[in-house]
């Protein structure tokens, strides 16, 4: 039986109908599309009159597809469906056609304009008729959460969540949750004390009720999809039972191994071999660095084992693995710093006293590795003159394009603290000083006023080698002056590079697992730059803090409970529709070549060894289509983008060159203007 | 032939490609309408048939266009696109189809613009050589050999962006 | 392995050592090395700020004479391994100048298809055609000892550095210490030499030549070793007038890199050029490698 199909044509005010002659798509449609029982025109298709004149026309008329040529389906196509599925018609039997961005607004011919809608009204027509009624699916939504990354974007996150009642589990994969802000000392522009401000917020989630964590410990594998993810944690052998450890430190302050502390010290202090990474580590049991520990390098030693009053040293402790479902998971990995001697003619690693901004935050911390004095590398001599150097690895499109976005602020707060601690002169070179939050620019002149000297242009390399008497023994800093114009060699003592903000450097790894992509640089990508900014494209999946592009502490908190909010908003509501949009495999069809099962991104295809096929796992597939286009038996239909539809669709969208009678072959006549050949018939 | 108004299909991507022609929409960029759109949902749903079926219909040009490579919706299916893409163009222009009517374009959510220029430039190409006359066109072209090896060419470079 | 060779100008007066050590490496490591027949003048670096279309024909003349069985040429000066390269580049790149630099030599019954030849440097071959392994087996006498300066200069690195860091490259680096010396990690190792500036502006040409005489001399550096006619020139044939200029006492001797591999080799330092640079190097390299002076006085 022929399907009764209805068009639906909208001017949008004149913002259609003042490019398109919108009454002459409606008749031509009707006149010409086979199917076509009703064709209409209307002001606003999207208002509830619009609405109704479908749902009275399905009802009245019988129809059994729809097309709405109107603006862009992002924009009404959930509002066409609900009016097709109120009047008691499938809502996936409604097509939209886009004739507003599409068309009327970029276009400034209305005759081709028109054509133009022609075509697209016919192909939306052509396909309509071959879709499918389709039902959404709906997935109970777990209430537990799992957040990744135990910094200050994870650590608010995972709080919000535990204060509304609702289960968290979090995993750090260092052996203390606090992340890059624990390393701080002060944090711009208030310059309040990290620790201060942070250790609260961590010891509130060591004690939470709610919350589960697992430091020391990285995500295995995820697997299923929004409402019920199942994930596998790996749990690093500390080698210290969590459950005996009264975290008294006795073994830490007996162990004989002293080893530099690349990580939290950033290489400018020591630990031990069995440690806890600094005082107020949350956890407080300690893990032991295997890589370093005399008995498991040398098979000497067990001092831990013999001075622990609790006997929790266990020197064969395996990594296990930990099963856990949760509903949502929220993405808060943070960033890595960029490795500075990537550019040699700034000199770290090899002149001395050239530092990172990490090794410098480690050097202001009252706690850090020199007492919070600024010194030089010997540890003892306090620089005359300090150089920042800004933009070390960001705005370069040799390095990173983008801007770190924290570094000049950290930059004004490090020039504070020289002037606070110390004698010195200190500089910054910097390209545009950016100071966009509350307070920031304030800071910057506050900084101004305190006397901090600050030189417009990119840094041109910083040398050892003295040109001039007074140059001697100093570095030199060789730069373009860009406000005086000229260049300038600034000797220092020390030199501060204000290192970039970088991707973690599994981020791409983790990415995979969890489903979700990464821009050009790296950072994790949102489902809308700006109206979904934590969200990712994979339903369930969030992002927050700086994992998803470089960003300071406030905004990272912001993101982490953003980020809890849209989980919340997930458990309360309790279920999830899930989109029809998948493919299937018919297994007559399916020779079992399986050249569809590595192409699926997300391992939706499964191969049954008994009976030779392939299978499309429907709760995994994420309908992008890309098998169905593989498959070369045709076993594969992808649901509602079906091969049938997308040809018919192609047959509808060239009406006109198919009415030309111009296939490949026959020589071409422009000049003949189809009118009314009936599309359908083709 | 002065008159002549090229019919394009353009096979957009639902997340990228089509969002920038959305975009472009709501800016007022202007382009020609010679490219007509047909939505997918992954650039990777673009069967070989459906181009061979559009130009054995009467389109005097294809286009595909999709995420940027790394900026996939579904992670790196616009990678195997392309795969795609580069062995059917090659087939295609070996077959004796001008390499300009047969484009694979990047164009990003936020690149309205790029993606009305990639559209400008190729109806401009498509409109200089004049309706699809692939019968003629089987002789021997001269050129022929210098494009398949630039599309080799492109290609590498392609894979060298993504590695 | 088979390359087109392309002496330059330099090679065959100032740098006749240069020309010399690299045919006698050359023809040890087992690069053929086949010199293109009638080559003619790079046209250094004046000529394409004259008229850079025909600077790029003159240029051009000698991509379109190389061998059509070789698909690489090998160009020791850094001069004339930059035109050559930027040559290749501007045709593939500019369409246009491409048809015009091609009717230049139609001229002269010549025409050449961008891409078709790959413009390599010296270094480049050894280092990466031959590799650390087959330059390691082939030292007889390990540079132990001896305090090397690799000096890059500008046009090797700039603006086509390769896989190198242009503000830091590194490949002669590596080559040296293949050879037993001990490389001195200077900073300014890639800085200007001045260039011609020494016909334009002896002070400021002068002031450039001694900071990197300083540099090297204040990291203990025994020698400098270059790979270009041009730095070589500068460095050493104005090394006495920079002294005499600054009241200095720099004596610091020149060499090519090809050079000193040659005496890692064991090539007869005559047939590698040794001799001469104004600033002589036997003695220093004879002083300070270990073992070499008892061999010498053999």
């Amino acid at each position: 039986m022929a399907e009764r199909v209805g068009i639906y044509v909208c001017h949008c005010g004149s913002n259609i109908a003042g490019m398109i002659d919108v009454e002459e798509v409606a008749r031509w449609a009707g006149q010409s599309i086979k199917d076509v029982v009703v064709s209409r025109d209307y002001k606003f298709m999207c208002s509830s009159l619009g609405q109704k004149l479908i749902e009275d026309d399905i009802r009245e008329q019988g129809l059994t597809r729809v097309v709405v040529a109107a603006c862009s389906p992002h924009l009404h196509e959930k509002t066409f469906r609900r009016a097709c599925q109120n009047a008691g018609l499938n809502q996936y039997l409604c097509q939209m056609t886009n004739i507003r961005e599409h068309v009327s607004w970029v276009s400034t011919d209305r005759q081709k304009a028109t054509e133009k809608a022609k075509a697209l009204v016919a192909a939306a027509a052509e396909r309509v008729k071959h879709q499918r009624p389709l039902e959404q699916g709906f997935v109970k939504v777990n209430p537990a959460t799992l957040v990744i990354g135990g910094g200050i974007a994870g650590l608010q996150a995972t709080l919000e969540l535990a204060d509304a009642g609702y289960p968290v589990y979090l995993v750090e994969r260092e052996p203390s949750i606090g992340g890059h802000m624990a390393q701080f000392d002060k944090t711009f522009p208030t310059l309040d004390c990290s620790a201060c401000i942070l250790t609260p917020k961590m010891s509130e989630v060591g004690q939470h009720e709610n919350v589960k964590m697992f430091t020391y410990a990285e995500v295995e594998e995820v697997s299923g999809s929004v409402g019920c993810f199942k994930v596998k944690i790996r749990q690093k052998a500390r080698h210290v039972i969590f459950e005996k450890c009264t975290g008294c430190g006795i073994c830490v302050e007996k162990c004989p191994r002293k080893v530099v502390d690349n990580v939290f010290e950033a290489g400018m202090g020591y630990r031990k071999a069995i440690y806890t990474p600094f005082p107020q580590a949350v956890p407080r049991t300690p893990v032991i660095d295997t890589a370093n520990c005399t008995w498991f390098t040398r098979g000497k030693c067990q001092v831990c084992s013999k001075v622990c009053p609790t006997q929790a040293i266990d020197y064969d402790q395996k990594d296990e693995i930990i099963q856990i479902e949760v509903g949502n998971i929220i993405v808060a990995t943070g960033w890595k710093l960029f490795d500075c001697t990537r550019i040699p003619q700034y000199g770290y690693g090899r002149l001395a006293n050239v530092f990172t901004n990490m090794e410098f935050e480690r050097m202001c911390n009252a706690a850090g590795p020199t007492g919070g004095k600024i010194v030089l590398r010997d540890g003892k001599t306090e620089p005359r003159r300090i150089a920042i150097i800004h933009c070390v690895g960001s705005r370069d499109v040799r390095h990173n394009q983008y801007c770190s976005a924290v570094c000049c602020m950290a930059a004004l707060k490090f020039g504070h603290l020289v002037l606070e601690k110390t004698k010195a002169e200190v500089y910054s070179f910097y390209i545009d000083m950016r100071t966009p939050m509350k307070d920031y620019e304030e800071f910057y002149q506050r900084l101004l006023e305190e006397g901090m000297h600050f030189v417009r242009g990119k840094v041109a390399e910083v040398t050892d080698a003295a040109r001039l008497p007074d140059e001697q023994g100093s570095l030199i800093v060789q730069v373009e002056d860009t406000l005086l114009g000229t260049q300038r060699r600034i000797p220092v003592d020390m030199v501060v590079l204000m290192a970039a903000l970088e991707p973690q450097a599994d981020a791409k790894e983790l990415g995979l697992k969890l489903g979700i992509s990464c821009s050009m640089a790296g950072w994790y990508t949102e489902r809308h730059p700006k109206l979904d900014p934590v969200a990712t494209m994979t339903d369930g999946v969030f992002v927050a803090g700086a994992c998803q592009g470089p960003k300071d502490i406030p905004a990272s908190v912001a993101q982490g409970a953003a980020a809890a909010a849209r989980v919340a908003g997930m458990i309360t509501a309790g279920k999830v529709t899930i989109e029809p949009i998948i493919a299937s495999i018919d297994e007559q069809k399916c020779s079992g070549c399986r050249i569809c099962n590595n192409l699926c991104p997300y391992n939706a295809i499964e191969y049954d060894e008994e009976k030779g096929v392939s299978r499309v796992v429907a709760a995994m597939c994420k309908g992008c289509g890309t098998c169905v286009s593989a498959c070369p038996a045709n076993a594969i239909t992808g649901a509602h983008f079906s091969n049938e539809q997308i040809a018919a669709e192609l047959e509808g969208i060239l009406w006109d060159a198919i009415a030309d009678g111009r296939p490949a072959s026959a020589a071409p006549d422009g000049s003949k203007a189809p009118q009314s050949t009936p599309v359908g018939a083709a | 032939m002065e008159n002549f108004e090229p019919k394009i299909v353009g096979f957009l991507c639902n997340w990228c490609s089509y969002r920038a022609a959305d975009l472009a929409g709501s800016a007022r960029i202007k382009y020609p309408p010679n490219v007509r759109v047909i939505r997918v949902m992954c650039s990777g749903r673009v069967d070989p048939a459906f181009v061979l079926k559009a130009f054995s219909m009467g389109a005097d040009g294809v286009m595909v266009a999709g995420c940027h490579p790394g900026e996939c919706h579904y992670i790196e299916q616009n990678y195997k696109a392309m795969r795609r893409f580069y062995m059917l163009k090659q087939t295609l222009v070996a077959m004796g189809l001008e390499p300009q009517r047969f484009e694979l374009v990047w164009a990003s959510a936020a690149e309205g613009q790029q993606l009305a220029e990639a559209i400008e430039r190729m109806t401009d190409n498509v409109r200089r050589l004049g309706p699809l006359r692939w019968a003629e066109n089987w002789a021997d072209d001269p050129q022929r050999e210098e494009a398949l090896q630039h599309i080799v060419k492109e290609h590498e470079e392609a894979l060298e962006v993504i590695s | 392995m088979k390359y087109a060779y392309y002496p330059g100008c330099s090679l065959e007066c100032n740098a006749a050592a240069y020309d010399m050590s690299v045919r006698e490496v050359a023809d040890l490591l087992g690069i053929r090395l086949q010199e293109i027949d009638d080559w003619n003048c790079c046209g250094a670096t004046e000529y394409f700020s004259q008229d850079e279309l025909t600077a790029t024909a003159v240029i051009a003349r000698n991509l379109a004479l190389v061998d059509p069985q070789l698909k690489q040429v090998v160009a020791p000066c850094a001069a004339c391994y930059l035109n050559l390269k930027k040559t290749d580049r501007l045709m593939a790149e500019h369409a246009d100048f491409n048809q015009k630099v091609n009717e230049a030599l139609a001229a002269g019954g010549l025409h050449y298809r961008p891409g078709t030849v790959q413009v390599r440097h010296m270094l480049d071959v050894i280092c990466d055609d031959i590799g650390e392994a087959a330059v390691r087996d082939k030292v007889v006498k390990p540079l132990n000892g001896l305090r090397v300066a690799p000096y890059y200069g500008c046009q090797v690195v700039r603006p086509y550095p390769g896989d190198e860091n242009p503000e830091y490259p590194m490949k002669m680096d590596h080559l040296l210490s293949w050879l037993g010396a001990e490389v001195v990690d200077y900073p300014v190792k890639a800085h200007c030499c001045g260039g011609h500036m020494t016909q334009i502006s002896e002070p400021q040409a002068f002031e450039l030549i001694r900071r990197l005489l300083q540099s090297a001399q204040d990291y203990d550096a025994d020698l400098i070793v270059c790979m270009c006619p041009m730095c070589q020139l500068n460095l050493d044939g104005y090394q006495g007038r920079v002294n005499g200029y600054f009241n200095t006492e720099f004596k610091l001797p020149i060499v090519y890199f090809t050079q000193i591999m040659g005496i890692a080799f064991g090539l007869d330092p005559k047939k590698l050029g040794f001799g001469k640079e104004l600033v002589a190097a036997l003695p220093v390299v004879r002083a300070k490698v270990n073992g070499l002076a008892a061999q010498a006085a053999q």
